[in-house]
């Protein structure tokens, strides 16, 4: 029975992981930008959600409301006024602007909120429970998990059902001939990122709710959605989940043997994937 | 004023320069062939009209007004849309989507709607909503013309839609150019297929090596003039 428990925190966990990676792979799968500083844009959010608690005397979950639109315009304008510029045939210059970005958020949240580590006030939630069959599970990480499921529906749907899905799709395929059709890549891309922002947004509020942070631990971050989105294969949003799960149910099966393996087994299980399928376990079958 | 026309057109890629100061025009219900051999900078001078090579602004004019500088978008959303070179279809959409993304963005009114553009292939609809790469080259090519009049544009640029085509199928392809014309477009037709191209034309230009050799109406241009052009025969 521990083990069972263990599992299902362990799968619980992968959807924070996945709400991590949704982002970074949706941004990927567009423009084929690996945002180096994706984890402290989720650290910033949740500072950003932190402020707005502090000075609105707001819940969390009502803060998250006026962040949301925040940081879609952050990621609007990032993506606008910087990393258009800088994507291209060469891969290498959108790489170094946005591990520059990533030293400058650390630095900036450093400044503004020191070193200290914080945590966003969850009230109740943080510790309720409920029963089943047995279990005891925590009812913020089942929000967390059933929030990753809505996400990657929501985002399923906005790119299989919509005209600007549509566009992406167009325009991931093949940008010079997506223009000669009416589309504007720069905007299809500021759009891409600002709804990235938006999931962003959703993570940073379960990260803060769940544990503490600081200004440092956006590396960290963004290394679990990378593995996760690898793990999945490019490009599947639902691969991403199973991805997030792996990972997570690595760290908790790790811990329950030797705490101190946590982190180590999420990454052994993400080398081991990889060693059998290279390309991850749903890629897509283009490209 | 032409519909569209283009004053000492010059493009480059780089250091090698690919069009020579190029003025051609287009009027109002035309349709004018490009011919000439690999190379000659055919696909460039569409390119540069359809917005993905950039030039000088007053380079492009389309009913007066400059264009030379805008994105293809724009250029597009004004009503100038293109079927490139190598059909280009979107290979992860359907064929449908392939269709509807002519339109994104915009309400378009006029003649091309997804019914007109199914009447006109009706092949089409039977493969609605197969992946656009999983047709025949034909069938592809139909859809990339599609695509581009879905927009209902005032002209359409072909950049070589009998490329890679047996007869027959180019053949269906050039039988549905009359009733494009009928709906009210213009047309810029690049072909190396000299004969079809001619057939659909009211005038011709012959380019070699980034520069217009000959011009002159589709029926007084005779096989030999043509052939020199394109060659760059002794007489020139
Ligand atoms: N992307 C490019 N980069 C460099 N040179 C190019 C490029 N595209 C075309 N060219 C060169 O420009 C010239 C004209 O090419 P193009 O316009 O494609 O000719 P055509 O369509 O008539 O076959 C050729 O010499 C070709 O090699
Ligand atoms: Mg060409």
């Amino acid at each position: 029975m521990i083990w069972i428990d263990t599992i299902i925190q362990g799968i619980l966990l992968g959807g924070l992981y996945a709400l991590f990676a949704a982002g970074l792979s949706l941004v990927f799968g567009i423009m084929r930008l690996v945002n180096l500083a994706h984890g402290d844009l989720i650290v910033f959010a949740a500072y950003l959600i932190l402020l707005l608690v502090s000075l609105l005397g707001l819940s969390p979950f009502l803060a998250v409301i006026i962040a949301a639109p925040i940081m879609f315009g952050v990621g609007w304008a990032l993506q606008r006024h910087v990393l258009n510029r800088v994507l291209g045939p060469d891969i290498l210059p959108p790489l170094l602007v946005t591990f520059g970005l990533s030293v400058v958020l650390q630095n900036a949240l450093m400044e503004g909120f020191s070193a200290d580590s914080q945590r966003l006030p969850a009230g109740d939630i943080a510790t309720a429970s409920v029963q089943v069959g047995g279990l005891n599970l925590g009812v913020l990480p089942l929000l967390t998990f059933a929030s990753a499921i809505l996400v990657i529906v929501g985002l399923n749907q906005l790119f299989y059902r919509t005209e600007l899905g549509r566009a992406f799709r167009a325009t991931s395929d093949d940008a010079v001939t997506a223009g000669l059709m009416g589309i504007r890549p720069d905007r299809i891309f500021a759009t891409a990122t600002a709804i990235a922002m938006l999931v962003v947004t959703l993570a940073a509020l379960y990260l803060g709710m769940r544990a503490n942070f600081d200004p440092n631990i956006g590396p960290a971050r963004l290394i679990y959605a990378f593995e996760a989105v690898i793990i999945g294969g490019l490009g599947s949003l639902w691969g991403t989940l199973v991805g997030g799960v792996i990972i997570g149910v690595a760290q908790t099966v790790g811990a329950a043997i030797n705490p101190e393996w946590q982190i180590l087994a999420g990454h052994l299980a993400f080398l081991i994937v990889l060693l059998i399928k290279p390309r991850g376990l749903f890629p897509r079958a283009l490209d | 004023m032409s519909l569209l026309e283009t004053h000492a057109l010059t493009a480059r890629y780089g250091d090698f320069q690919a069009l020579f100061g190029l003025d051609i025009h287009l009027e109002q219900g035309e349709t004018v062939a490009i011919i000439g051999a690999n190379g000659a900078g055919k696909s460039t001078l569409m390119r540069s009209i359809s917005g993905v090579l950039e030039n000088g602004a007053d380079q492009v004019c389309f009913q007066g007004e400059p264009i030379g500088n805008l994105p293809a978008s724009e250029i597009m959303a004004r009503g100038v849309a293109m079927v490139p070179e190598g059909r280009r279809l979107f290979p992860s959409l359907s064929v449908e989507e392939n269709l509807l993304i002519g339109t994104y963005g915009r309400k378009v009114q006029g003649h091309w709607s997804l019914q007109t553009i199914f009447d006109l292939f009706p092949i089409l609809k039977e493969r609605r909503n197969h992946p656009g790469t999983a047709l025949s080259g034909g069938q592809q090519q139909m859809v990339a013309i599609g695509r581009a009049l879905m927009s209902n544009p005032r002209v359409l640029l072909c950049d070589e839609i009998s490329l890679g085509l047996a007869p027959v199928v180019i053949k269906d392809i050039y039988a549905a150019v009359p009733r494009i014309q009928e709906a009210g477009a213009s047309l810029i037709v690049v072909e190396q297929d000299i004969g079809q191209a001619l057939k659909v034309s009211d005038r011709v230009y012959c380019m070699m090596e980034g520069r217009v050799t000959l011009e002159g109406t589709a029926d007084t241009l005779s096989r030999e003039a043509i052939h020199d052009a394109y060659f760059g025969g002794a007489a020139a």
